[in-house]
């Protein structure tokens, strides 16, 4: 029954918003309290889920597995904070925007639900694809030629990519044929895993993991990730670098835990090592000389879902690693970018050469740029370091010094590039005349209450949570720590 | 019927090629519809006996891919008064050259792959499927203007809907309305934006969206 009402309660509040005419009288302080309403009432369900784990729903098409509880709560936190920072940044913005923003924003919670949740490979791709659609409006946001080009990019190389996921998801279908069990449900591919075709079962793994790779941003399908992440407005950014790109991390991470059940090993993890370092590589080279903030935290993403693939392709405590590394990254990216999105309102633009001494005319968001710059780049007590740290002794104990030696060097690389800019837009000495500025309380409330948590997440992690990251990794052909 | 089918899945290479070798973007629209229609024939030539399933498959197919899409993209030259050529960045014979290619390719990969199925399958189904994905990424990566992508894309997913034919007994139903239903509402929001691209260009040269480099 939860694991219905999660999806269906968004999805219903994203009809009704849609269906009110976009000039009704006062419908934009309704649609923002709808919306931060659908966002509270969804963070509670995931919480009971957490206390009292619900069995599996429609036949088995939905659970709430280790690995899938992860990323919905992942998503679940995200959307909230990113929902109490719509408030006063719709105010600020083009009047009747709401209509379509609140839509997509609720179709999209929706969406990202019944990828977590989904046993089925087909109906994790329907979610996915879903979650694609739902946020293209968005970043057509604010309606000029740059956002257009974005979204156009976007649209069709994510279409692409996920079509491809399709064709794999057919390919793992007809690996199944003969083999028995019910079709493209997880549980039933894992259990009779042995006995898939292999050769169907490699060509499966390898579409999906481009397909889904595409909405990951994984190098060398990253392309439209700096455009979009640079056009959309910056809470829909955070939402797309922290939950989605997490929910399409699931469907490779699903097809992995097949073909590692499959015993297919030694196939599966050089292909995942060779996509991780190049997103590594080309994050670094693109990261140095950048001039823009949103377009830096673009390629940041990129960086991190080499990571993410990194760990699984090391296996053993890399797993675990990745899975909290994924949690680390979407809590990290929705902090920075709210940041970036404060950063905007106050001086209208995320180039960096427009902004300088930040720490003092922000009062508030700009200390809060120099923190997240250490947290997002790995460094110590932030959660990051102790994920990225796991994934390089997964690297060591899994007999890969000189690529360990390697990520070591280009994440160095990555800190310095991404030093130079944010620290710059900080510190740098402002504009004569400018004054510090009173910032609404819906606007840093959200990047607080994150940092709060990543800060905690590299101190110390709770039993439950360790527990289900534990699951999660052993699921994925790992272990835990 | 396998021999219909057979010949059905050869007229379907050869719309790829149409498609790959016209100059004209309505030649295109055009030839993208035959290519649905004989998409919606297929689940019916090759499955023996008419069953429901069968049926609305091949229905809804007729509807979306040889009506429905071809009318959207018909009508979005006309509200947006396109050129009518496909101004291509690889020529003509070269795309043709590909294309060949791509279909010598996608024999050797089916040769090699052998479905897990009963003999009774259609053969040509993987190959001809494979090929038309790869001919659909050849008109998607190699013309510049916007609806042209647009018909690759659909061709693309066209062949995805082929090897999604060797699947209907295991995975029926939810498959296909995905399928359908992500062409649908892909086109649909294509729609909307090769509508804005034309007000706020002029055209809808899609080479021409390059503000945004590194």
């Amino acid at each position: 029954m939860r694991l219905i009402a999660l999806w269906a309660l968004p999805a219903l509040a994203a009809a009704l918003n849609f269906a009110v005419p976009r000039r009704a009288a006062r419908a934009g302080r309704w649609r923002v309290a709808s919306l931060v309403l659908v966002a509270a009432l969804h963070l509670g369900l995931v919480a009971t889920i957490w206390v009292r784990p619900p069995g599996p729903a429609l036949d088995d098409w939905l659970a709430a597995d280790a690995l899938g509880l992860v990323v919905l709560t992942l998503t679940s936190v995200l959307f909230f904070v990113t929902s109490l920072y719509t408030v006063e940044f719709l105010k600020r913005g083009r009047r009747g925007a709401a209509r379509v923003f609140v839509t997509g924003l609720l179709a999209f919670l929706a969406a990202a639900t019944i990828v977590a949740l989904s046993h089925h490979l087909a109906l994790l791709w329907v979610g996915i694809e879903a979650t694609t659609l739902a946020l293209a409006p968005l970043i057509f946001h604010r309606h000029d030629r740059r956002s257009l080009e974005a979204v156009w990019k976007y649209l069709l190389i994510s279409s692409v990519g996920i079509a491809l996921a399709l064709l794999g998801t057919f390919f793992l279908a007809t690996a199944q044929h003969d083999v028995g069990g019910r079709p493209l449900i997880v549980a039933d591919l894992v259990a009779r895993a042995g006995q898939l075709h292999p050769a169907w079962l490699r060509a499966g793994f390898l579409f999906m993991l481009i397909g889904f790779g595409t909405k990951m941003g994984l190098a060398p399908m990253h392309t439209w990730k700096p455009d979009t992440y640079g056009e959309a407005p910056s809470p829909v950014s955070g939402l797309m670098a922290g939950a989605l790109t997490s929910c399409a991390f699931l469907g490779v991470a699903r097809v992995t835990e097949v073909a590692m059940a499959a015993g297919l090993d030694a196939f599966v993890q050089p292909v995942l090592l060779g996509f991780g370092m190049l997103s590594l590589v080309v994050a670094a080279v693109f990261i140095i000389g950048q001039t823009d903030l949103k377009r830096l935290l673009a390629y940041s993403s990129v960086e991190h879902m080499g990571l993410l693939v990194l760990g699984l392709g090391f296996g053993g405590v890399g797993a675990y690693g990745s899975v909290l590394h994924m949690l680390n990254n979407g809590l990290t990216k929705g902090w920075l970018f709210l940041i970036a999105g404060n950063v905007v309102l106050a001086t209208g633009t995320s180039s960096a050469a427009a902004s300088r001494g930040l720490v003092r005319t922000l009062p508030v968001s700009g200390p809060l740029l120099v923190v997240g710059l250490f947290a997002v780049t790995g460094s110590p007590p932030f959660g990051l370091f102790l994920s990225e740290f796991t994934i390089l002794r997964a690297a060591i104990a899994a007999g890969h010094p000189w690529t360990a030696a390697a990520m070591l060097l280009l994440l160095a690389v990555i800190f310095v590039g991404m030093a130079a800019l944010i620290l710059g837009m900080a510190l740098g000495e402002a504009a004569p005349g400018a004054t510090p500025i009173q910032e609404s309380r819906w606007l840093v409330a959200g990047p607080i209450a994150l940092a709060v948590a990543v800060l905690m997440l590299g101190l110390y992690i709770p039993a439950p949570l360790r527990d289900v990251l534990a699951r999660a990794a052993t699921a994925l052909g790992g272990s835990a720590p | 019927m396998n021999g219909l089918s057979e010949i059905l899945l050869l007229l379907v290479v050869l719309a790829d090629f149409a498609v790959l070798g016209s100059a004209r973007l309505s030649t295109c629209i055009r030839t993208l519809a035959v290519q649905g229609l004989l998409l919606g024939l297929l689940p019916v030539t090759l499955t023996p006996g008419l069953s429901a399933h069968t049926a609305v498959l091949a229905t809804g197919t007729v509807l979306v891919k040889a009506i429905l899409l071809p009318w959207l993209l018909t009508w979005a030259i006309r509200e947006a008064a396109v050129r009518r050529e496909v101004e291509p960045l690889v020529g003509f014979i070269a795309s043709l050259l590909l294309g060949s290619l791509a279909v010598a390719l996608a024999f050797a990969i089916a040769v090699r792959l052998p479905l897990p199925l009963p003999a009774s399958q259609q053969e040509l189904l993987v190959p001809v499927s494979l090929a038309t994905v790869m001919i659909g990424f050849i008109v998607l990566t190699t013309r510049r203007k916007a609806l042209t992508q647009v018909v690759g894309y659909l061709v693309l997913e066209n062949g995805i809907y082929l090897f999604g034919l060797t699947q209907t007994e295991s995975v029926p139903y939810l498959l296909e309305i995905g399928v359908l239903l992500d062409v649908f509402v892909g086109v649909f929001t294509m729609g909307i934006v090769v509508f804005h691209i034309n007000r706020e260009f002029d055209s809808l040269d899609s080479a021409r969206l390059t503000e945004l480099t590194d």
